[in-house]
């Protein structure tokens, strides 16, 4: 059994290529070019009052958590502008790094940056690595983005419920970019004259956490890092939890969403910090949809796509034990049934590296 | 040297959309904007293998399907991240309700 390498700069990289699994053209269900155009359709409102909220929101709890520390009573104010910084930021930076949110180019703009920086996502280098997740979704050797590695690291997953190790790689890169160096794997799906803006950003941030390290040491408190940085550690679960679902334990290698990504039914409170994201398979199938049309287009496409998950639970009752099972044979996915309406497989493309499913 | 191809009906195209042209083992895309004007550009984004025809016009604007790269079609203008390679664009002439493009 040959052993996964996921590295973008190793032998699966050049094997996707020469396969033809890298830039492929993938599986889409018939949508007619009127419906396509009508759910694309722009428009800033639902945007702007998500938004208003979202920020809202997040600055009453800071005040609130601010207000009654260092009682016990701000606890959960911090849980909730942990959720809305750490949790809520993910999506936004998903969807205005993909232009989809607002009709209105700045708007997506400005909340792309305010997302990336409560994520600690450089703006420049994870608009580039998510348009490789697009071209290449879960394509081993393609993808930076696969978070679920076979066999899955169960501790590193863990961890990341709390963001321990993603905050630990997002320092040591702000680090290395401020300090100029582009690393290779970056280079490869950063463009050369991309690369200064990366830079750029990542000196930005690099002093503004200086001046939250002085302001914690002159005030001799940790409250700064409460409210900077620290609720991506402890505010980052909800994306976590939300995250895992998309792709996890599902095939990979293929080249249609069905198979390889994962639509979840949610409760409302989960789809507003996820931005409908839950809707996983409608958005790699078609990412031009805003997230506030995504529920439509799950309806229309719905004939021709497995069967949803009816809960986050649900979810995790399915990827649990393909994670358990991977452990000890890495091979195995979880390949997702088609409703009798769909259009079926295609497994000759599907068939390029040893796989085993159930 | 000009080689203008009839590449549509007036018609075929909405307002504020496109449609692809394939000549010659080519693919273009054929643009109608708000203003009734007509453009051609090449049919595939610069960035990626991604049909441009399956895209989003927004005024001057095609956003491609694939990665929401953004070109303005009168010009052929890459509009930032994650396209960095202008469109090549084709002139334009409508006669007696037919669409033709310089493919030259």
């Amino acid at each position: 059994m040959a052993k996964r390498d996921y590295s973008l700069t190793g032998p699966n990289a050049s094997r996707a290529v020469e396969t033809g699994l890298a830039s492929a053209e993938w599986y889409h269900t018939d949508v007619s070019r009127k419906e396509m155009k009508a759910l694309m359709k722009r428009s800033d409102g639902p945007a702007i009052r998500d938004t208003i909220i979202w920020l809202g929101a997040t600055v009453l709890f800071a005040v609130a958590a601010i207000w009654l520390w260092p009682s016990l009573w701000s606890i959960p104010f911090f849980l909730a502008y942990g959720v809305l910084y750490g949790s809520a930021g993910d999506s936004r930076w998903h969807e205005c790094g993909h232009g989809t949110a607002f009709k209105t180019r700045w708007m997506n703009d400005a909340v792309y940056q305010i997302a990336s920086f409560t994520m600690m996502r450089n703006p420049v280098t994870w608009r580039w690595s998510h348009a490789r997740h697009h071209t290449d979704t879960i394509i081993v050797g393609r993808d930076p983005e696969i978070v679920a590695m076979r066999p899955p690291d169960l501790l590193r997953l863990a961890l990341n419920f709390f963001g321990i190790l993603d905050v630990w790689h997002a320092v040591v890169d702000m680090v290395r970019n401020a300090a100029g160096v582009i690393s290779a794997e970056e280079k490869t799906f950063v463009p050369e004259q991309e690369q200064p803006k990366a830079i750029r950003i990542a000196r930005i941030w690099v002093a503004i956490y200086a001046a939250t390290a002085a302001a914690a040491v002159y005030t001799g408190s940790i409250l700064p890092f409460l409210i900077i940085g620290g609720p991506r550690l402890y505010g980052a679960w909800h994306h976590v939890m939300t995250g895992l679902l998309q792709h996890g334990g599902l095939a990979e290698d293929v080249t249609d969403h069905r198979l390889n990504s994962r639509t979840v039914y949610m409760n409302p409170v989960s789809r507003f910090i996820y931005w409908n994201m839950n809707y996983h398979v409608e958005h790699h199938m078609f990412p031009m949809v805003p997230y506030h049309t995504l529920p439509k287009l799950h309806e229309m496409i719905k004939h021709d796509l497995p069967a949803p998950n009816t809960s986050i639970l649900d979810g995790y009752r399915e990827m649990l034990p393909a994670f358990l099972r991977q452990l000890r044979y890495e091979d195995y996915f979880i390949k997702r049934e088609l409703p009798p309406t769909a259009k079926p497989y295609r497994a000759e493309f599907h068939d390029v590296a040893p796989q085993a499913a159930e | 040297m000009s080689e203008w191809v009839d590449a549509c009906a007036v018609d075929d195209v909405e307002e504020e959309d496109l449609i692809r042209f394939d000549y010659d083992g080519k693919t273009f895309a054929i643009y109608r904007s708000p203003d009734d004007d007509f453009f051609a550009t090449d049919g595939i984004c610069t960035h990626e293998h991604a049909f441009l025809a399956d895209g989003l016009v927004m005024d001057y604007i095609i956003e491609c399907p694939k990665h929401n790269g953004r070109f303005d079609y009168r010009t052929g203008e890459a509009k930032g991240a994650p396209v960095c390679v202008d469109l090549k664009t084709y002139p334009v002439k409508v006669e007696d309700g037919r669409v033709f493009i310089d493919v030259a």
